[in-house]
């Protein structure tokens, strides 16, 4: 997998006049070569923000930027690395905004408590109101 | 000119709000008969005739462009065509406000103008409820955003329309879903004349059902094609991205969804009077959150809106004054209401309690998480929240609610017993689990695509069981009506499911004459031109599609707009029965070669088809409940007129 990214690489930068994002990030438009890498991929970089755009993921987006974060997605999963070392690299350096996927952490934990709580008022109504109408 | 008595048409529209605020206040009260309180109903006709001039004055001065029109000079420009020049009236905050304005009394005219089921005092308050949304609306332009400044001297040359927004679809969106928002605060304004006037039975939920119903096909229709625009214009083969701008029109559609299935208990059966209050309240809530959202810039950056809080404050403001009107109004009289019939567990209304706190807790979390990174923005912290973490909470509550429609139509009003039902229940859980294994054992799908398959395939037939033991021909409208609009929930389900389970992804660079495999698609790519359009110049892309013999041409562009300088990226589409071949035209990649995005989406278009079987079902509900209306009115004039000649006949 690793020799797919190089010859990537090699391919790229070989091509005269090829244009600035293809040469730097080569892999921001190339699809990896092994099918089931290239699926994770995917499926992460779905769930990345681009962080120069207004409401879209890196798999989404024309961004320069954008481009350079699927390179980096795409030659890491290629290097071997999991989807979520990736994404923890990547919070990481970008912080929590970065993922679409909020973790449960001091900031975010309230969006899993509270639908929880929600649940659990559900409940409590439907016990309630169709509870005490029953037989 | 032109501008001028557009503005002088808004503040005379907003001196007929006061009166029929003042008139309708005034016969709100008990007893009231006076001259003033009978000008209410007049006041609301003239005012929304006279903001249809008003709009008509803008739309015009978008006609010609009139570049001494500030709002014009801004968005507009000459080279553009005629429709979206027009279409550039409502594509800014200014236009599109006084668009919800004009729909908003345009609406207070037709109930004062045609509804004449409920007393006078009824209609005082409920108009007298309209008059005080319209003029806090009224105001917001007025005194922060007027569409008809003047710019002194004309601008030369006008900054033109955001390209993506030059499209058929982007015309037509924002006045659907403004015709969805103001639809339910016609809703909202008949509940508070009930809470007023404490009539909340059946006759206030079939005065209300036809405008929910109207504003919830109106939304479902507006959500349907921003969700299709999303998709084929920005060019990321994506179609919902729980953006929340998209957000806020799904809230008021999941309150309305809910409000329109409480709203049929009451009329029907007389029970859940508090509950279908309370949901009326909470949808109006719902499309003030939505224009809030979209109007006061907040979405971009928290920090714009700091910076520049007039327009977000004063919006913010009225959605302060009308949600915790609402509320206060609720809490002081919702005691004084009687709960209405019982029920028991199982039975119709048993079910639709289901629905109604499902759809309540969807709507929870879909606030939660459009809100919840703006709290943690103003607080310091920045966080995303997107389809991972909407699609599996929002299904811990959804798959219970689409498990209980599957039989819930079927079931009795008031009680009944699951045995009735036991032949398509079973025949329910053969198709899911037959579906289920298929699936898992089978294909890739992951764990929701696999359910939402199941289910949709279950749902597809369950939704006609209301069927068993009638006579075809003496099926109501009305029921057809709610069938199809369930059968559409499991098409769109199923486009959904299959469109996230099966899609097909190929990114390649390829020179002329290399050929491409795409799901059962094979794309050849012949050359790439420049062509032109009428305010654009592009790249066009030629490339020859086929499957099993068939061969077609597809052309998605990479367009240079000038007046706005910017690029957009035309999809080419090729639609078959079983979905869509989605291609894109990507950057020159060297050497003659070109970039190219192609997606196969397996039936991807039942999205959207589902969306217009459901906006159907409710039109047919609308004229099946209209007729029923209209025949009960006759059949109780009928029995009127006899009794009165009986009696007339006695005393000869």
């Amino acid at each position: 997998m690793i020799a797919t990214g190089l010859a990537a690489i090699a391919l790229a930068v070989a091509a005269p006049g090829a244009g600035q994002a293809v040469s730097s990030a080569p892999l921001a438009n190339t699809q990896l070569a092994d099918p089931q890498a290239e699926a994770q991929a995917q499926d992460l970089m779905e769930e990345l923000r681009c962080l120069t755009c207004q409401s879209q993921s890196i798999a989404d987006s024309n961004a320069p930027m954008a481009g350079d974060m699927r390179h980096q997605v795409r030659s890491r999963i290629a290097a071997g690395e999991s989807p979520e070392e990736v994404r923890a690299w990547l919070v990481e350096r970008y912080g929590d905004y970065i993922t679409y996927r909020p973790g449960i952490g001091s900031a975010t934990w309230p969006l899993y408590a509270l639908p929880i709580l929600f649940l659990l008022i559900a409940l409590v109504v439907l016990v309630r109101r169709l509870g005490r109408n029953g037989e | 000119m032109i501008a001028e008595l557009g503005l002088a048409a808004l503040w005379l529209a907003a001196g007929l709000c006061v009166l029929q605020l003042f008139a309708g206040v005034l016969g709100a009260r008990a007893g009231d008969d006076g001259v003033v309180s009978a000008l209410t109903r007049p006041a609301a006709i003239v005012q929304g005739l006279v903001l249809l001039v008003s709009f008509a004055c803008l739309l015009r001065v978008f006609a010609v462009t009139d570049l001494s029109v500030a709002l014009v000079a801004a968005n507009s420009h000459a080279d553009k065509p005629l429709i979206y020049r027009i279409s550039g009236a409502w594509g800014n905050h200014e236009g599109s406000m006084l668009l919800w304005v004009t729909i908003l009394g345009l609406c207070s005219a037709l109930v004062a103008a045609f509804e004449r089921r409920m007393d006078d005092r009824f209609m005082k308050s409920m108009l007298a409820a309209q008059a005080f949304i319209g003029l806090g609306f009224i105001a917001f332009l007025l005194f922060s955003s007027n569409p008809f400044a003047r710019l002194n001297p004309p601008a030369d040359f006008g900054a033109g329309l955001n390209p993506l927004l030059q499209d058929i679809g982007l015309a037509l969106h924002p006045p659907t879903l403004y015709l969805g928002y103001v639809g339910l605060s016609v809703a909202f304004s008949f509940v508070v004349a009930g809470l007023v006037t404490r009539q909340a039975g059946p006759e206030l939920a079939r005065v209300m059902r036809p405008w929910v119903l109207a504003a919830w096909i109106a939304l479902t229709l507006g959500i349907a094609a921003g969700s299709y625009w999303a998709y084929y214009e920005l060019g990321w083969g994506g179609w919902w991205f729980w953006d929340p701008v998209e957000n806020a029109s799904l809230m008021p559609w999941l309150a309305a969804t809910a409000l329109l299935h409480s709203v049929g208990v009451l009329a029907a059966r007389d029970a859940l009077r508090t509950w279908t209050i309370m949901l009326g309240v909470v949808a109006f809530s719902m499309s003030m959150v939505g224009t809030f959202l979209v109007r006061s810039g907040i979405l971009t950056s928290v920090h714009a809106f700091a910076v520049d809080p007039e327009r977000g404050g004063f919006i913010l403001a009225l959605l302060a004054l009308y949600v915790g009107g609402a509320f206060a109004l609720f809490a002081l009289r919702a005691g004084a209401l009687a709960e209405g019939k019982r029920f028991a567990t199982i039975s119709r209304e048993g079910a639709l309690v289901f629905n109604n706190v499902m759809l309540s807790a969807i709507l929870a979390v879909v606030l939660l998480g459009t809100l919840y990174p703006l709290l943690a923005e103003a607080f310091g912290t920045r966080v995303s929240i997107g389809p991972p973490y909407y699609n599996p909470v929002t299904a811990v509550f959804a798959v219970p609610m689409l498990l209980v429609l599957l039989v819930g139509p079927m079931l009795r009003w008031k009680r009944d017993k699951l045995s009735r039902v036991r032949v398509p229940v079973a025949l329910c859980v053969a198709i899911l689990a037959a579906g289920l294994t298929v699936l898992v054992f089978f294909t890739e799908a992951g764990v929701l695509s696999t359910i939402g398959l199941a289910l949709a395939a279950a749902l597809a037939l369950a939704s006609w069981f209301p069927l068993r033991g009638r006579k075809l021909r003496r099926v109501p409208l009305a029921l057809w009506g709610s069938m199809l609009a369930h059968f559409g929930i499991a098409v769109s389900l199923f486009g959904m499911a299959s469109e996230s389970a099966f899609s097909i992804e190929r990114l390649v660079a390829v020179e002329a004459g290399d050929v491409v495999e795409v799901g059962p698609f094979t794309a050849s790519l012949r050359a790439v031109e420049p062509v032109a359009g009428p305010n654009w110049s592009a790249l066009q892309g030629d490339i020859l599609v086929s499957r099993g013999g068939s061969e077609t041409v597809l052309q998605p562009q990479a367009r240079y707009f000038t007046e706005p300088a910017q690029n957009t990226s035309e999809a080419a589409l090729l639609t078959r029965w079983d979905g869509q071949l989605y291609a894109i035209l990507g950057d020159a990649a060297g050497e003659g070669r070109w970039q190219l995005r192609l997606w196969w989406k397996p039936f991807v278009t039942l999205i959207w088809y589902g969306a217009l079987l459901i906006a159907l079902g409710g039109l047919l509900s609308i004229f099946g409940h209209l007729r029923g209306s209209a025949r009960s009115r006759k059949i109780r004039e009928e029995v009127a007129r006899r009794r009165a000649e009986k009696e007339r006949r006695a005393r000869a």
